[in-house]
């Protein structure tokens, strides 16, 4: 393993702590950069969906994350930057000017949004941004002279400097990785800033944040409109990607969604946010695996063990009964939401932490090093 | 006038729903400091499980109600025992997270096994009305506000002049004191979701004749119910029935008085409006910690 000697305070916050980040995220971003020219072109357009999730997770990383303010209300957010995107566009906006407004206007709304959290802790404010995500959605349906009400809003094609950006082109998917390294590498600076010092001192205790002298109001109103900004960016080019947009799109399914991309990616890093994006995009191609391939496989399975052919026809065809049975993916993301709660609280990103930990500690390694603490008497109606 | 009352009964009636499922949340909430997302989603499953045993098996109403009571408050200790026990004590957001996914794992489950249709109870109070003057009241929305009186009685007795009930209170109040006293807080937690689950079912069975069953009501009604709970005050049993009359009738006086669509949003804004106001509800008590 690699020791590194920290000599100054300046090592803590290094962007890249040792040479090995920049070689494996130049190979990373090599990878990224090459994907359009070697995958098909369903597959970029998932990447695609990777990068504007990720984004999206990463900004409720920094509110749910490093703050520590719960919030089911972002698909309003994203809603809020996506409409903003195709109202603007209506009068030949430039897409860099609607763009920045997206992120702006929603920042603005999220800052809003955060005064009246300010006073509501745990499962209070989780209800306030379910109601405040619920108020949007029907705002957009009924404001039509704006939104368009129901029938939504067709988004026209993305033109950058007055070249045609088509959501489906390697341009559109180099855009969203360009706007998703942006935020990550913005987040990072902002987390190694006094201001994300103050985040993460109010996540771990108000209490001993408020007596360093950091003014928690303030910061709490910051994380919130600088999560929304994101979520607004991310919004923006939502939009474009699927060039049609109408309020349904944007229900508490959809910030259900984002909660699980950071549960699942986990561990409280960017890391985790890019890590649950890719899981939660990926499902879709999973389920299709599922239902194509699945049943074949287990029917052959049960062939080499000595099954005859119509057994085995019979259980191709109850394989892919279930497979194909309506609201699998529900059940999917229900049944993996409760094995990571119980399993893998810190997510996917935690258990490459762990495994990572095992090698370099190899024979030394102690499971207890990652253990949770139980708290039993702590009550919320005692605070 | 006349549409007024008219309005004031349903709307008392739809909000004794919500209160029934609101009154989940709570008795969970107060006992174990659990919010459980999916307590809509078991009083659906409770309203297909009445629906099983009453419209398929062909039992009678009763008792496929009686039935239906006893596999919910089973299945609610079950996934106490499976997916909330483990995590006891951990943070709240985990503990959010497991019950949404419960919600989530139930939902398709019940698409997969009865369908997406909406199916309906044939239950006694389907017809007839009840007519004061000219004031026509339905038997089913009567027999709803009925219910939810006689459930809120048997649980104020149940709490108070019981062991049991007094244990459950010893162990909300400090969980790690009632282990010390020798109360069997894991039997009583389980106990409390048994409770809340039948609860949830008796709400699923009477909505029944009110709206139709189908596998997202759960979801749609919790989503309201939410509301309920904290417009009574997290904490607060009584709270919880009154806030549900309050969102119910709050929906039914905008459907009917104001324009389309703030029918669905009223209730969140009323809502939003008291957490600014009052953050801990309306009959919440906020209790400060004693140095």
């Amino acid at each position: 393993m690699r020791f590194l000697f920290k000599t100054d305070y300046e090592d803590d916050i290094k962007l890249f702590p040792h040479s090995g980040y920049v070689v494996s995220y130049g190979i990373l971003l090599a990878f990224l950069l090459i994907a359009p020219f070697v995958l098909s072109s369903y597959l970029v357009s998932q990447l695609v969906f990777v990068c504007i999730y990720a984004t999206v997770g990463v900004g409720l990383m920094i509110l749910t994350g490093f703050t520590g303010q719960a919030s089911l209300g972002h698909a309003a957010f994203l809603a809020i930057g996506a409409y903003t995107a195709a109202y603007l566009q209506q009068f030949n906006v430039p897409f860099p000017v609607y763009f920045l407004a997206g992120g702006l206007l929603t920042g603005v709304v999220g800052a809003l949004v955060g005064f009246p959290a300010l006073r509501l802790t745990g499962i209070y404010l989780v209800i306030a941004t379910i109601s405040f995500a619920f108020i949007v959605e029907e705002v957009l349906a009924r404001w039509e002279s704006v939104t368009h009400g129901n029938e939504g809003m067709r988004v026209k094609t993305l033109s950058l400097f007055g070249q045609a950006v088509p959501q489906n082109g390697p341009t559109f998917y180099y855009l969203c990785l360009a706007v998703l390294i942006l935020t990550i590498v913005g987040t990072l600076n902002l987390l190694r800033s006094p201001t994300g010092r103050a985040f993460v001192a109010i996540r771990d205790s108000e209490t001993a944040a408020r007596s360093m002298g950091v003014n928690v109001s303030l910061y709490k109103v910051k994380s919130f409109a600088i999560s929304a900004a994101i979520t607004g960016l991310a919004g923006v080019l939502f939009a474009h990607k699927l060039s049609f947009i109408s309020p349904e799109m944007f229900t508490l399914q959809l910030s259900i969604e984002f909660i699980i991309v950071i549960l699942i990616g986990g561990a409280f890093s960017l890391h985790g946010a890019v890590l649950g994006a890719i899981f939660l995009v990926m499902i879709d191609p999973f389920l299709t695996y599922l239902k194509d391939d699945l049943p074949g496989i287990i029917a052959g399975i049960a062939a080499t063990f000595g099954t005859d052919s119509i057994a085995a026809g019979k259980i191709n065809d109850n394989v892919a009964a279930i497979a194909s049975a309506n609201g699998l993916k529900g059940a999917i993301y229900g049944v993996i939401i409760v094995l990571f709660v119980l399993f893998e609280p810190l997510g996917l990103y935690g258990r490459w932490l762990k495994i990572k930990l095992f090698f370099q500690l190899f024979p030394l390694y102690k499971r207890a090093t990652f253990k949770r603490q139980k708290i039993y008497v702590k009550s919320e109606r005692n605070r | 006038m006349l549409d007024f009352v008219q309005q004031l009964v349903s709307g008392i009636a739809l909000g004794c729903v919500y209160g029934l499922i609101a009154l989940g949340f709570v008795l969970i909430y107060k006992a174990t400091e659990v919010v459980n997302f999916a307590q809509g989603d078991l009083m659906m499953l409770g309203g297909f499980f009445a629906f099983t045993f009453i419209g398929m098996l062909g039992l009678n109403y009763w008792l496929g109600f009686a039935g239906a009571v006893i596999a919910m408050a089973l299945f609610g200790m079950l996934a106490e025992r499976v997916v909330v026990r483990p995590i006891l004590g951990y943070p709240q957001f985990s503990i959010i997270m497991a019950t949404i996914g419960l919600g989530y794992f139930l939902r398709s489950i019940v698409g997969m096994i009865w369908g997406t249709d909406d199916f309906k109870i044939e239950t006694p109070f389907s017809d007839g009305v009840l007519r004061i003057g000219s004031l026509v009241l339905a038997y089913d929305k009567l027999s709803v506000i009925a219910a939810t009186i006689i459930l809120c009685a048997l649980l104020y007795l149940f709490f108070n002049r019981t062991t049991l009930g007094t244990a459950m209170r010893a162990s909300s109040e400090n969980m790690l004191a009632a282990y010390y006293m020798g109360i069997p807080v894991k039997r009583v937690v389980s106990i409390v979701w048994a409770i809340a689950a039948a609860v949830a079912t008796a709400a699923g069975v009477l909505l029944a004749p009110i709206t139709f069953i189908h596998s997202n009501v759960g979801l749609v009604l919790g989503l309201k119910a939410f509301p309920a709970a904290v417009l009574g005050g997290f904490g607060s049993i009584p709270g919880a029935v009154v806030g549900g009359v309050l969102i119910g009738v709050i929906e039914s006086m905008a459907g009917f008085y104001l324009p389309q669509g703030w029918k669905d949003v009223a209730p969140y804004i009323v809502l939003l409006v008291v957490l600014l106001l009052k953050p801990e509800g309306l009959f919440g008590v906020h209790m400060r910690k004693k140095v």
